[in-house]
């Protein structure tokens, strides 16, 4: 007996496997996310039950995958175009849209009722408000209006510390505030230093990448501009006493090497992407910094507490 | 592998992954209640 149609809902799609669900996560983002997620519920002056420590974490996690399937569901004709996405579960056939619609909704609301049912209400709000702003503010509305798009979508990406804080206290006090204003800076050179030596990716999906529309000598000055205030919000919970000395010590030594080499990509004429060496080294780096510098922040509450 | 054998397993790996999440989740019910019961 075979009464259950071998298709997917939508009729031309195949069925998905289970991977490209966990694809459409992005499952590389969410390790940051998770990261800098679990700093914030670490750095928080609380001690949390493991249980429900992990359930925060979990959530934040979701939530992240969530808006990432939401993404990508909207975004499956740009990521066609693109080199970089064109492997995706979407853009490559794999999937119906709607199946990833769904996930992406389902997995939304999953991870907010969670939050606010195990943790408390203010942490389901902000990982609420994280997964629209991400969803309709960035990739709706602005990504393919504005050069500026990636300086906005970086405010996604800062939610998760003050999310980890808030499901630990109940409560969002400066040094979260902080932590997000230091990883809403930090996106405009790393992803800058990305666009600069992938523009013609962009260019050729029509994404107004800052490099696109304004030119490398612009998208040098500007990552530039961002890196100055980033580098004084990584230093400030320390020079304001929120944090003690070894976070302070490891901010500054980590931080001076990012302004080093964001003036190195800010100096650098070089248009040739095969020869942009300052600029990858900046984005390779600027991974780095921003673990270390989370991690730093955890080490000084948990060694000097 | 014939395209149908190809989406019977393909059902089967979704079906079993899906059991697996479910199964977690209740353990982690579990886990979440006993928590905040002790926390009160």
């Amino acid at each position: 007996m075979n009464a259950i149609p071998l298709t997917s809902a939508a009729t031309a799609y195949p069925v998905a496997d289970w991977r490209d669900f966990l694809a459409l996560t992005k499952p590389r983002v969410l390790s940051l996310v998770v990261f800098t997620g679990l700093c914030g519920l670490l750095a928080a002056p609380v001690t949390i039950h493991p249980v429900l420590g992990f359930t925060a974490i979990l959530c934040i996690a979701l939530g992240a995958g969530a808006a990432g399937a939401l993404n990508q569901w909207y975004e499956a004709d740009l990521d066609a175009k693109m080199a970089r996405t064109a492997k995706r579960p979407l853009p490559a056939g794999r999937m119906a849209p709607e199946s990833a619609l769904h996930f992406g909704v389902g997995l939304a609301a999953f991870s907010v009722l969670l939050m606010g049912l195990a943790l408390n209400l203010l942490a389901a709000a902000i990982l609420l408000a994280s997964i629209l702003y991400y969803v309709v503010i960035y990739t709706v509305w602005l990504k393919r209006r504005t050069p500026q798009n990636i300086v906005i979508g970086g405010g996604a990406g800062a939610f998760p510390a003050m999310i980890g804080w808030a499901a630990a206290t109940g409560r969002v006090d400066m040094l979260p505030v902080l932590l997000f204003v230091l990883v809403f800076l930090w996106t405009a050179p790393h992803f800058w230093a990305l666009a600069l030596f992938i523009r013609m990716d962009y260019a050729a999906a029509g994404v107004p990448m800052l490099p696109v529309v304004a030119g490398l000598r612009m998208t040098r000055i500007q990552q530039f501009l961002y890196t100055v205030p980033m580098a004084a919000s990584a230093v400030a919970p320390w020079a304001l006493g929120l944090t003690g000395m070894l976070y302070g010590v490891a901010a500054i030594a980590l931080t001076v090497p990012f302004v080093v080499l964001s003036a190195q990509v800010a100096l650098s004429r070089e248009s040739d992407p095969a020869a942009m060496k300052p600029e990858r080294r900046l984005f390779a780096y600027s991974i780095v910094y921003l673990f270390a510098v989370f991690g730093a922040l955890v080490a000084d509450r948990w060694l000097l507490a | 592998m014939t395209p149908e054998e190809d989406i019977r397993r393909r059902q089967r790996n979704r079906a079993a992954a899906m059991a697996l999440v479910l199964g977690l989740l209740v353990v982690l019910f579990y886990a979440i209640s006993i928590a905040k019961m002790a926390a009160k």
